[in-house]
């Protein structure tokens, strides 16, 4: 295991080393104690017996290659294309998209073979506006025939349903980006369960022409991994790490808004859902409509569903968000929220 | 050799072959094909070997053992061809830290240590599994979780007095019924030896079954049904071996001689039944209630009577049954201890396979037994019901032990 302590700093994460870990073990308590929960820590002190199994047991061990896929940056991404304007004064995004088969790391030293979009799983986060023209120039380098199939409103020549793209071939998509909200892409050749299952997929969002308030975003994909092909996955994750955010928590600020761009594209289970400690949130299905949402702490979704989450945390500290299925939490789709007070201006 | 001119070329090949030293000779080919080894591995494979094939990953979980509560350890073996790394482990559908006992990389037919800092619960069972490097996934069961005994008084003193009660108790029962064999007719002292014949069939056969189920949980590369094969055909031409020597020393080949040996082949068996029983006791697949040691206790005095069978027209001294009575059952005793301990199914699947050839033989010395002095008459109906009788009495009294 490489050292986590030694990439220490970053302004998203913050890694939590399995030593300091321990040692707030060692002091009686149960895990996640960081700086600001010496609340909790007191509290815990009298519940659990020191020997406890706490959350850094239920952990992968050693840490991803570094240079690769970097699930922290990818929170934050967002791909606008190569903007300019058509005659008619609409705004033009052109994107390209590449096909290509590329071994990924799933959680520390598991190792999948991919097909992936632009070298990554999750493909890259494309993001425009309500109405803007959209062209997506895709390319397939990948091994097998693949295509580009976005959620959203189109010409059927557009869906990247039937236009098969062969290996070694390129097709260019084009549509007006509508409706606005939450949407997303994903491979739909047959067998569609393999081309999705092995991370032909990625996150469309398309802004409301009139803007979201401001707020710190993130982008999730709950995703899982088969790493043996017996139709049952045995890696889970979002933005495809297993524990990466529980490793180097999400550094956030109190009082500050945050909104999160969840997508649920897990295969083989049936759902697959976000759970936020310490606090509720907002939560738009589908983000179409922002007079209309639900005020709760679990956010259930079905393959191929997304929904917009929005909150403020009240209290700084360690907050876990994790899938209610406890199994896929235990697999790797567990992460923190690491809340701070904002920096004085 | 008819061909005569096959028998020139032979000639001219033995003429030419007599310059060279023997030793040569043997070891020429062996010299050519370790040359041929080396020129492969240095020079690299042909071309068709080197294809990117999927690596062949096998991995062995041969015991998980649960030494303390919150602990779990974990012993693994590389059985296949290639080196295999492990990535990340689950127990229970949860990924859970760990630490193993050298490099994560395996190679061929090393072994590791896992331990797991997990807090198993007593009586439940648990499901560890290794996911390598490439997202194969190694999976191992402990059926009912209970604390792996210790090599401590208490639990050497446990397996003894139940090695006592499973093997030792009832061989020497079944030593009493000398007394009853020696007043016999010849016609029924060869019932009870044909009904030892049934007894020692029926054992054989349970020795294989339980040898060749335990082979499959052997790694591949230490082949289970080769071990099976080379204790089954091996052990008894050992014992016929032994057996040929002896008779060319002048010594007895009578009925003590066939005694003891009857009571090697229940001992052979008898170590791997108690490495059986210690090792499933340590991982909690059996629990050794009473009705499983009176089991024990009256399938395994049928035993006895199959050692004093072959002595009905004999009158060796009390020390003499004594010492038939431990060669029978104490293995069972150490079986148990071993078995507590340490148990890979590569040696319990070997003293089963032994056991099983160890039967053969002993079978075949009974037979010579029955037919002594008669013309081959071994099938009388009085020695067919013998057999069939030790085949029902072993699988009536073996429901005890089963249930």
């Amino acid at each position: 295991m490489s050292d986590p302590a030694s990439r220490d700093g970053g302004p998203l994460e913050r890694p939590i080393s399995r030593r300091r870990l321990l040692a707030a073990g060692a002091l009686g308590g149960v895990g996640l104690a960081t700086g600001g929960s010496a609340v909790a820590l007191q509290q815990s002190r009298d519940v659990l017996a020191p020997d406890h199994a706490t959350h850094h047991d239920m952990m992968a061990v050693g840490d991803i290659r570094p240079g690769a896929f970097d699930p922290g940056a990818f929170l934050t991404a967002f791909d606008y294309g190569r903007e300019s304007r058509l005659p008619s004064g609409q705004v033009l995004r052109e994107y390209e998209l590449v096909a290509e088969d590329r071994e990924i790391e799933v959680a520390p030293g598991v190792f999948y073979p991919a097909w992936t979009y632009n070298g990554q799983v999750p493909g890259p986060t494309i993001r425009c506006t309500e109405g803007d023209r959209i062209r997506v120039r895709f390319v397939n380098r990948g091994s097998h025939p693949h295509s580009v199939h976005f959620h959203g409103i189109h010409p059927a020549n557009m869906d990247g349903a039937f236009e098969m793209v062969p290996s070694g071939g390129s097709y260019t998509y084009e549509f007006d980006a509508e409706p606005a909200g939450l949407q997303l892409y994903h491979c739909h050749t047959v067998p569609i369960k393999r081309h999705i299952h092995k991370g032909l997929y990625g996150v469309f969002i398309i802004d409301p022409k009139d803007g979201l308030p401001p707020a710190r975003e993130l982008v999730m994909m709950m995703n899982a991994f088969d790493t043996n092909f017996d139709n049952e996955n045995e890696v889970y994750a979002v933005n495809t790490v297993a524990f990466h955010y529980q490793k180097y928590p999400i550094r956030l600020h109190r009082e500050e808004l945050t909104r999160v761009y969840l997508v649920n594209i897990t295969e083989f289970d049936l759902l697959n859902s976000f759970h936020l400690h310490g606090n509720f949130f907002r939560f738009y299905r589908t983000g179409t409509n922002r007079e209309r949402f639900e005020w709760t702490d679990v956010a259930t979704l079905a393959q191929g569903e997304r929904c917009v989450l929005e909150f403020t945390y009240k209290h700084t500290g360690p907050f876990m968000f994790h899938a209610h299925q406890s199994e896929f939490a235990e697999l790797g789709w567990s992460g923190i929220f690491d809340v701070r007070e904002a920096p004085h201006v | 050799m008819s061909d005569p001119a096959l028998a020139a070329a032979d000639a001219v090949g033995a003429g030419r072959a007599r310059r060279l030293p023997l030793w040569a000779l043997g070891l020429g080919p062996l010299l050519l094909l370790a040359l041929l080894v080396a020129l492969f591995l240095r020079a690299g494979p042909v071309g068709v070997f080197t294809q990117a094939f999927p690596p062949v990953e096998e991995l062995t979980i041969e015991r998980i053992a649960l030494p303390e509560p919150g602990l779990v350890e974990i012993t693994v073996v590389n059985g296949g061809p290639e080196p295999v790394t492990v990535a990340q482990l689950f127990v229970d559908d949860a990924s859970w830290v760990h630490s193993l006992s050298g490099s994560r990389t395996l190679g061929r037919l090393e072994r590791r240590t896992i331990r797991v800092p997990y807090p198993w619960v007593e009586g439940e069972p648990h499901t560890v599994t290794l996911i390598t490097s490439t997202g194969l996934t190694f999976s191992g069961t402990v059926n009912v979780a209970v604390e792996t005994p210790r090599p401590d008084a208490r639990y050497l003193s446990t397996f003894a007095l139940l090695g006592t009660y499973a093997g030792v108790i009832p061989v020497l029962l079944g030593l009493l019924w000398l007394p009853f064999l020696r007043r016999l007719e010849r016609r029924w002292l060869d019932f009870f030896l044909a009904l030892t014949v049934g007894l020692l069939v029926f054992l054989g056969v349970d020795a294989l079954t339980e040898a060749f189920a335990l082979s499959a949980r052997v790694a591949g590369a230490f082949q289970g049904g080769g071990l099976v094969l080379l204790g089954l055909v091996g052990t008894p031409l050992l014992l016929a071996g032994i057996g040929a020597h002896r008779k060319s020393h002048g010594k007895a080949r009578g009925g003590l001689y066939v005694a003891t040996l009857v009571a090697i082949a229940i001992g052979l068996h008898n170590l791997g039944e108690g490495l059986a029983i210690g090792s499933s006791y340590a991982t909690g697949e059996i629990a050794l209630g009473t009705f499983l040691v009176i089991g024990f206790l009256i399938h395994n005095t049928t035993e006895g009577l199959g050692i004093v069978a072959p002595l009905g027209n004999e009158r060796p001294g009390l020390a003499r049954l004594l010492l038939l009575g431990a060669i029978a059952g104490i293995p069972t005793v150490i079986g148990a201890w071993i078995g507590g301990f340490s148990s890979s199914p590569v040696w319990t699947t070997l003293f089963f396979a032994i056991g099983a050839g160890a039967i053969v033989q002993v079978v075949h010395e009974l037979g010579k037994l029955l037919v002594r002095g008669r013309e081959g008459s071994f099938l009388s109906p009085l020695n067919t019901a013998g057999v069939l009788a030790g085949l029902v009495l072993m699988y009536a009294t073996g429901v005890l032990v089963g249930a």
